[in-house]
This record gives structure tokens, C-alpha cells and sequence, in this order.
């Protein structure tokens, strides 16, 4: 047993004017998890401390909390590999309201599912036929490997917690938001496909996501929703939904590599923006000329790279 | 020490004086570098959106030119570092997938053993060439200049992609910033996203990011800001007028390209490391070490 400073973010909206740091000073029982510290915190030191717990067996996901700074669930996690120089920092999820102590208010998350239609759709679902008529729809191996990732999803909210899009732009779908749309999007029994990628290619949906690897790095089940966004968004391409910032830079992007070997940056902002839009053209004068002052402006003429005929045989050779 | 030098794209068009630095950098500690120019770019992860294998097949093709030289990759981006780590994992994980990519390559002469090592700059003076030499041939130290580490997101995540043994613990720009004599500012943003991948689809949300951990920089007293991706520079420099206003801050916060922080401490001539080439000017906060150089 070792003697551990667990520094705790505590804050009661009732009392607390505003949050702050208490310190318990605890030992560390051999193999305990970090929930195990906060219930022997709270049943032994410190009846107040408010924190959430159910299944401790990383099911249900309620225990998510932020240890040494980022998101972890309490009942996977070891103490003992979080000590850090004798001390252990638990503070609630980011990009969350807090409630009191470590129980953040997740209405606003869950309520971001509903965007997505997180049910299958069905041509039984629309009709007055009944359940027990319809025959029963199969799915094989292969296609239920493509929805298995998502599926493991425990709602913790770990990946919101961490996400930068969410941070800077609240009206976000956010990545488990977006990893349960894929689940549905390439669900091989679902019927509105295209009117889900439509909706998803919107504003704050699939195309605001940052890839900043944060969600996949904090998910504590095999989600990786920046795969599944990834993914979104290939679809939504291959479906022609392209009629939006992201999709044109991407389509940009290819072709620029395809002609010259490397991005033209003179270019690119213009594609993605698109020909015809011109407030979106128009707002990238200042940043323009900024640079241009300043010598930064890529050069005018752009160079391919060499041996850009190989280069040009594989896009051909995979026909893109 | 000699490297396979890829130099990304932006180092040849927006971001000359990363090119330019890093070029410098590697002269002075002795580093030899192959520049490829026969390369192509590393999809930036946005080729991959259109078509994992198209990206996968033409990052495969510049790991087989730096086989085919004997030599590791250095990469002086984040993001390249970042994307072609996430390639060589997919490729050398998937002996089918390896097999097709190599078929593909063949007719161009080209083949992928996967044996190559893909490093960035940072890692390489950290690993490689090691601190404790670098700190010897610093002739101007940065004493007393508060540097905020920007780490830029391909670099650490998702961990599985990167070279540091531990990313959300690494302080290899920490410990980088020390050894030149600079004092390393702590604060939250720097592992943060800046944004930029989304800038032109979500202006206001992107330059948001950058403000965010702009405006913790400068609170923590920071006077200039280091960053090992040029497209974090892009944002987090030739967007700061902008976010300037987002933030209702007067940021005036200098960003340097990792090798030009290198370069001021080794005392290589400011106009070499293109420290005039910045929207953020860096004469006014750094001239103090910058005078007589």
C-alpha cells in the first residue's frame, strides 16, 4: 500500500461560488481501481463527495471522469498506473455542465442522438404491417463487421470530453453522436441511407469533425469514432453528397496530388470554398493578402514533383 | 547521421521558412539529408477520405525511395509524420493489403519491404542525435524566454501512430525548449487541436480552437509560442489577426517553427531561418536574442 494526495475538483452550485481543489490523503490498496479510491474516499473520509457509479464492470459507462487531466472510466482504470509523483488529479468530464463534484449534466449529449435517428429504418417501421409478419431481415458476417465498432459504443461521453470540435462549437454533433450515425449508415438493413448522409453532411455534422484523434484516444471500448467519421464521410462521396466545404476539399485535395504530385495551396482554398460561393471566396481576401505581404504566398507557379508519371499510373491504375 | 528528407507541402509553398530552417538546422548540427523530390504528398489524411488504399498505395511508394536509399525518413511536419506512421501501421499490418499495394508499385519499379523508420525532426534530435549534444552547440541560449510547446495533435494521437513511447506524458518539446535555454510554459493547450484541418469548413469554429489555447498561452506569460506542424503554424499565425477578434485579445503571440527555435539558440542568421517570413512579427519579442546574429 502506498500513500497517495488524490487532488479532487469539488464544487456544490448550492454553496460553492466556484469550483476548487480539495486533497485526501489516502493509501492505495493493491489492485484498487480509481472508483474503488472515490467510494473509499467517500464512505471512509468525506461523505459529501458526489460522484457517479453502476455496473463497475465498464458497461455502463457511468463512471467516466477525468483522472490526471483526461477522461478515463474509474471502475478500468488501475490507481496505481495514474500516480504521478504521489499525486492523482479526478476532475469531471470536460465540455460538460457540472452538477456537483464529479456528475456532469449529460441531457445535452444524449439529446444530440435524436439528430442521427439512432433506430434502424425499416420499410416495416413505416408501414401498419405488424412485427410479427415481417419476415426476419438477415445480415452476414461481413456486414456486421462493418457496424461492429460502433455498436460498442457505452455512451460514457468520454470522447466529448476531450474533443476539440465540441469544445469550440457547442452546436457539434460530436463523435459518439457521429459513430452511432455510421452504425446506422452502413447498416445493411437500413433503409433511409441516403437521407442520413444528407443530413449529416449539414453544418456541425460529419465535416466539422478536426481529426484531432482525441476521441479515439480517450474511448474506452474499440469505438474509435474518428475512424467511423472517416468512414461517414467516404460514404458521403461515394453517395455524390458533395455540395459542401469538406467534400469539395477533399475532391481538391485528390486532384491537385493527381495532377502535380503535392497540394496546391493556391488552389485548394478556392476549391473548397467553390467557384460560385462568393461570401466564402470573399473571406479569404484578408488572409491573402496578409500573406502575400508577407512573402508566405505559395509560389505562382506550381511545380509537380518528379517522376510525376508514376504517380499518375497509380491514380490511374486504382482509377481515381 | 543521414535521413530520407521529406519536405511536405507546405514547406515548399506557405511555409518556405520551414524549409529554409530546417535546412539550416540540420547543416549546422552535422545532419545529412536526401531531399526527396520525386515523393508524393502524404494525402494529409484527406486523400484517405476519398480512398484509404489510394493514399495507403502512394505513401508505400515513398517509403520504397527511402528503402531504396538505405535511409530513414525525416519528416519536418506533424501532420506527414502523423498520416504516414497511420499508412505504414496499415500497411505492414495487412500482409493482403501489402501484396496489392506492392503489385501496384511494381510497374513503377518500386517495392515496399517495410522496414523504413518514419521520424519527425523533433524525435530525431530528441532520439537520435540526442539532447546533451545539442545543448553543447547552443551560442545563445534563450535565457529567460518563455516558450509555449505546441505539439500540433498528428504528432501524439492517436498513440498508436506515434513515436513517442507515451504522448500525453512526453515533454520532448519541454525538455527540447530546456536545453536551448528557454523556460517551457505549462499550460493545457499544448496538446490541443489548432484547428486548421476544418478552417474551411468551419472558419469561426476553427480559429476558436487556436484561440483558446492562444489566449491560455499568453496568460501564462508566454512569449512566443513553438509548434513542430506547419499547419498548425498556418492557423495559429496567418489567422491571428482573426482570432484576435474572436478572442477580444490583442494576442501579438510569435510562432515559430520548431527548427527556427533550434536555430536562434545555435545562432543561425535570422533571415536563414525566415523569422521575417511570419504574419505575428518576432523582431519585437525576440530581438534581444536575435541581435548580432
Amino acid at each position: 500500500m502506498s500513500k497517495v494526495i488524490f487532488s479532487i475538483r469539488r464544487f456544490n452550485p448550492e454553496k460553492d461560488s466556484k469550483p476548487y481543489y480539495k486533497d485526501y490523503e489516502m493509501n492505495v490498496p493493491e489492485g484498487a481501481t480509481v472508483l474503488d479510491c472515490l467510494n473509499l474516499i467517500k464512505w471512509t473520509k468525506d461523505g459529501t463527495l458526489t460522484h457517479r457509479m453502476s455496473c463497475r464492470s465498464a458497461i455502463c459507462g457511468s463512471c467516466a471522469v477525468k483522472v490526471n487531466g483526461h477522461p478515463k472510466l474509474a471502475c478500468k482504470t488501475q490507481a496505481a498506473e495514474e500516480i504521478i509523483n504521489g499525486r492523482m488529479k479526478i476532475e469531471p468530464l470536460g465540455n460538460a455542465k457540472v452538477l456537483k463534484d464529479l456528475v456532469v449534466d449529460l441531457e445535452p449529449f444524449f439529446s444530440k442522438f435524436q439528430k442521427v435517428k439512432p433506430w434502424l429504418v425499416t420499410e416495416a417501421a413505416g408501414s401498419q404491417q405488424s412485427a410479427v409478419n415481417v419476415k426476419e431481415t438477415r445480415q452476414s458476417p461481413e456486414d456486421f463487421h462493418r457496424i461492429d465498432a460502433a455498436s460498442t459504443c457505452i455512451m460514457c461521453a468520454s470522447c466529448v470530453s476531450d474533443c476539440n470540435s465540441w469544445a469550440s462549437n457547442e452546436k457539434f454533433f460530436g463523435p459518439a453522436v457521429l459513430a452511432k450515425a455510421q452504425r446506422f449508415v452502413d447498416d445493411s438493413r437500413d433503409k433511409a441511407t441516403l437521407e442520413r448522409v444528407i443530413n449529416l453532411s449539414e453544418a456541425n455534422g460529419i465535416w466539422d469533425c478536426t481529426h484531432c484523434g482525441e476521441c479515439v484516444e480517450r474511448c474506452p471500448a474499440e469505438v474509435k469514432p474518428m475512424d467511423r467519421i472517416v468512414s461517414l464521410r467516404t460514404t458521403a462521396i461515394k453517395m455524390g453528397i458533395v455540395n459542401n466545404n469538406g467534400a469539395r476539399h477533399v475532391e481538391g485535395f485528390v486532384d491537385s496530388i493527381r495532377s502535380s504530385g503535392r497540394l496546391n495551396e493556391n488552389i485548394i482554398p478556392v476549391k473548397s470554398m467553390g467557384i460560385f460561393n462568393i461570401p466564402g471566396l470573399l473571406s479569404l481576401i484578408p488572409v491573402g493578402i496578409r500573406m502575400f505581404l508577407k512573402g508566405k504566398n505559395p509560389p505562382i507557379i506550381h511545380k509537380h514533383i518528379d517522376e510525376m508519371d508514376d504517380v499518375k499510373r497509380i491514380f490511374k491504375r486504382l482509377k481515381k | 547521421m543521414k535521413y530520407a528528407f521529406y519536405t511536405g507541402c507546405v514547406a515548399k509553398g506557405a511555409g518556405r521558412e520551414l524549409y529554409s530552417s530546417s535546412v539550416a538546422v540540420a547543416k549546422r548540427l552535422g545532419i545529412e539529408l536526401h531531399e526527396l523530390t520525386n515523393v508524393s504528398c502524404c494525402g494529409a489524411g484527406v486523400i484517405s477520405e476519398k480512398d484509404p488504399l489510394l493514399s495507403d498505395t502512394l505513401n508505400a511508394r515513398t517509403f520504397a525511395i527511402a528503402e531504396e536509399l538505405n535511409l530513414d525518413i525525416m519528416n519536418i511536419c506533424g501532420t506527414c509524420q502523423g498520416v504516414m506512421m497511420k499508412a505504414q501501421k496499415s500497411i505492414n499490418g495487412d500482409v493482403k493489403r501489402k501484396g496489392n499495394i506492392n503489385e501496384i508499385l511494381k510497374d513503377g519499379g518500386h517495392q515496399y519491404k517495410g522496414k523504413v523508420k518514419v521520424k519527425h525532426l523533433l524525435h530525431i534530435l530528441i532520439e537520435d542525435y540526442g539532447i546533451d549534444k545539442l545543448k553543447r552547440l547552443v551560442t545563445r541560449p534563450l535565457k529567460g524566454l518563455k516558450v509555449a510547446p505546441f505539439y500540433g495533435c498528428y504528432l501524439l494521437r492517436p498513440s498508436a501512430y506515434s513515436n513517442f513511447s507515451s504522448p500525453d506524458r512526453t515533454t520532448a518539446l519541454e525538455d527540447l525548449i530546456i536545453a536551448l535555454g528557454g523556460e517551457p510554459v505549462q499550460y493545457d493547450g499544448r496538446s490541443k487541436c489548432c484547428g486548421f484541418p476544418i478552417v474551411m469548413m468551419n472558419k469561426e469554429s476553427s480559429l476558436t480552437m487556436s484561440g483558446i489555447s492562444l489566449k491560455e498561452a499568453k496568460e501564462k506569460n508566454a512569449d512566443c509560442l513553438v509548434t513542430p506542424c506547419p499547419l498548425c503554424h498556418l492557423n495559429l499565425d496567418s489567422y491571428q489577426p482573426e482570432i484576435d477578434k474572436i478572442v477580444q485579445t490583442k494576442l501579438n503571440l510569435p510562432i515559430l517553427h520548431l527548427p527556427q527555435l533550434v536555430g536562434i539558440a545555435l545562432g543561425i542568421d535570422s533571415k536563414e531561418l525566415g523569422l521575417n517570413k511570419h504574419i505575428v512579427s518576432t523582431e519585437k519579442i525576440l530581438s534581444s536574442f536575435l541581435k548580432g546574429l
